[in-house]
């Protein structure tokens, strides 16, 4: 038992019992947890699939059919089997990456969110550079001048984000930025121009434009997706300044703090070197959160900004009832949400020996 | 505050009795703890304003027709989309329809889905929050895996799936925005309960041979509601946003209903030359999220002042 302790010196939940070095029980626990979590997701899917209304059998032979003909297809979809035999079959597929087809584009549902999916990735990354790089110096400032205006200031800038419907913000976005100003282009990730210049090798057009080197694209493209990006990014701006300024106050109270001032460190060293140094440990797993939150977040923006991604896609399934389509994006977009997730739970205990 | 004390006849007396460090009675004692948190809460002023305006959204609702100029549906053809005037503080939509009294009766469809919601969510997560915590063993495990599960999806995509899955409509759209909104409730509850268990009144409530439900119903669930309501109003505004959602996406309240997320979508249309149509919806949206987000907050500092970043 001492034995034991002495490499866990935080009993985690689980394996206890193998002596396993920390790092890779730590691993060991975080991939049960995705699967079971995954297989949970599946179930959800799965379950919102039977509810449906619509019988897909008679979405198929339509209401008419005779009845031999509505058991045959019945059987062809295997829907005459058992509930848990149906979920398995559905688990294999999934795990073969069979989505099934979409009706709406006749294409398998997979090849269709690979196509989509870059979009969506895009301005989510983008969203979450500009919520950082205006968000950590937000959240450091409200930190050090706690209780004063500026934290005030800041506060109330957070809350008017948690505040605001993002698909609101961008319409009244295009209208001001777009309509009246005509500082940036319209929706969608190209002028009609540009469409199919470049060969999609990534699927993101930055990247892409980039590589090849068509510059006028890139920056095409980078006036496109500046709106539609600094309005999702609202969503993790307040996250983010939020959680860094609740970081730093732990931070700012600490004993070596004290000590680098006294010692005659310039202030603006101690605070953005030193302090801020020890909050991006956790800063990290914030930030990933964030990233995930944003990919839902996406689905409005998307549809405002005719932004041809995932949630772009899903909506519009949704609208025409294409249940593999949809279950098919559910499914993904709980995937990586899960995978982030984890991610981040995984960064954060290798990046801080004190979690382990 | 002490001139508001000498105002009141016996207004002293009152918070004398309230103040006291000796209470004599429970009831005085509750009522007193209630009274300190309420002063506490009324210092902060940003909370106040949140309170305001719920307080504000409660009376429009409730007061609707007596406020309204027009029925919300009333069309007048001849005056579409006319621009802000007397006859129309807000301006008329593509169906001659007063925008005013569409947001005035829309105050009623948010004030029913946050209230279902919350009603649906918060006696579920609080059920299998406390029995998963009390319980224990594979009960617990069982449960906890099943919340976090639920709590791994996004939400709005998950309200989407099972949208699309139960059909439109006000009544699924609160039904999955329910089923998206009782894990943290689960959790809070949870860990509440954890901290309970094991006191000493609970062990005295076992021996006189009260059962486990009991214990739990009369005993437990009790002592979590505190930290419950104040999770609960902080999400209101995220119901509200994902509530409009739906409405924007065509997938919540349907036609004709006021609902101020499907004004904004019809709004949509005529942006580029009719902006009031969606901008004035979007602000009532807005507006009352932040009331809920500014209370949710005053209460956490109030009632919970361990987790609250007080500014």
């Amino acid at each position: 038992m001492t034995n034991q302790t002495d490499h866990l010196p935080r009993a985690g939940t689980g394996f206890r019992s193998l002596s396993l070095p920390p790092p890779l029980r730590i691993v060991l626990d975080l991939v049960t947890t995705l699967l079971l979590t995954f297989l949970g997701l599946l179930l959800v899917t799965f379950i919102i699939g039977r509810v449906v209304p619509i019988d897909p059998v008679l979405a198929i032979v339509g209401d008419r059919a005779p009845g031999h003909v509505v058991e045959r297809v019945r059987e062809e979809l295997g829907l005459n089997r058992p509930l848990y035999e149906q979920f398995a079959i559905y688990v294999w597929n999934v795990l073969q990456g069979d989505l099934g087809n979409s009706v709406l584009t006749a294409n398998p549902v997979l090849e269709d969110i690979k196509r989509v999916f870059p979009a969506t990735l895009e301005l989510a990354t983008v969203a979450t550079l500009f919520g950082v790089l205006l968000g950590v110096p937000m959240g450091v400032m409200a930190g050090v001048y706690a209780g004063r205006w500026p934290d005030q200031v800041i506060r109330v800038v957070g809350l008017l984000g948690y505040s605001i419907p993002v698909f609101w913000l961008g319409l009244m976005g295009l209208l001001l930025f777009y309509a009246r100003l005509d500082w940036v282009p319209g929706p969608g990730r190209l002028d009609f121009f540009y469409d199919d210049l470049v060969d999609p090798v990534t699927g993101v057009l930055l990247i892409d434009s980039a590589m090849a080197g068509e510059w006028d694209v890139f920056w095409n493209a980078s006036s496109h997706i500046v709106l539609p990006a600094s309005i999702l990014g609202v969503l993790s701006l307040a996250y983010i300044s939020r959680m860094t300024r609740s970081f730093m106050l732990e931070q700012l109270s600490q004993e070596y703090i004290t000590t680098a001032r006294v010692k005659g460190m310039k202030e603006w060293r101690v605070i953005w070197v030193h302090a801020l140094g020890n909050v991006w440990v956790p800063l990290v797993t914030v930030i990933a959160l964030s990233y995930a939150n944003l990919l839902e977040g996406s689905v409005l923006t998307e549809i405002v900004f005719a932004w041809p991604g995932l949630g772009y896609y899903l909506t519009q399934s949704l609208l025409k009832a294409d249940m593999n389509a949809v279950l098919g994006a559910t499914m993904v977009v709980g995937a990586v949400f899960i995978g982030i997730n984890l991610l981040s739970d995984l960064l954060y205990k290798l990046l801080d020996p004190r979690a382990r | 505050m002490s001139s508001q004390a000498h105002d009141l006849q016996g207004g002293a007396g009152w918070r004398a009795w309230l103040l006291s460090a000796s209470p004599v009675s429970r009831r005085q004692a509750r009522l007193g703890r209630s009274y300190i948190a309420w002063l506490s809460f009324q210092s902060n002023h940003l909370a106040m304003l949140g309170l305001g305006i719920v307080l504000a959204l409660i009376l429009v609702a409730i007061l609707a027709p007596l406020i309204a100029p027009y029925h919300p549906n009333a069309q007048i053809l001849t005056d579409r989309l006319q621009y802000f005037s007397w006859a129309h503080p807000f301006g008329t939509d593509e169906l001659g329809r007063d925008i005013f009294s569409r947001i005035i009766y829309g105050s009623r469809l948010t004030l029913y889905i946050v209230i279902l919601v919350a009603i649906i969510a918060a006696p579920l997560g609080l059920l299998v929050g406390t029995s998963a915590g009390y319980l224990g063993g594979w009960v617990d495990k069982v449960l906890m895996r099943i919340t976090d599960i639920f709590l791994a999806f996004p939400k709005l995509v998950l309200a989407l799936a099972l949208v699309s899955a139960l059909g439109p409509g006000i009544e699924n759209a609160i039904i999955a925005i329910a089923i998206t909104s009782w894990p943290p409730y689960a959790r809070i509850a949870r860990a509440e309960t954890l901290t309970i268990r094991n006191s000493d009144f609970i062990s005295a409530v076992r021996l006189q041979g009260a059962g486990r439900m009991r214990i739990i119903w009369s005993h437990i669930m009790p002592l979590c509601t505190s930290s419950l309501i104040v999770r609960v109003t902080l999400d209101m505004a995220g119901i509200i946003l994902i509530a409009a959602g739906l409405g924007f996406l065509g997938l919540g309240a349907q036609p004709p209903l006021p609902e101020w997320g499907a004004m904004i979508s019809a709004g949509r249309r005529v942006l580029l030359d009719q902006w009031w149509v969606a901008t004035v919806p979007g602000i009532a949206i807005f507006v009352v999220s932040l009331g809920f987000n500014l209370l949710g907050d005053g209460l956490r500092d109030v009632l919970d002042p361990k987790s609250g970043g007080q500014g």
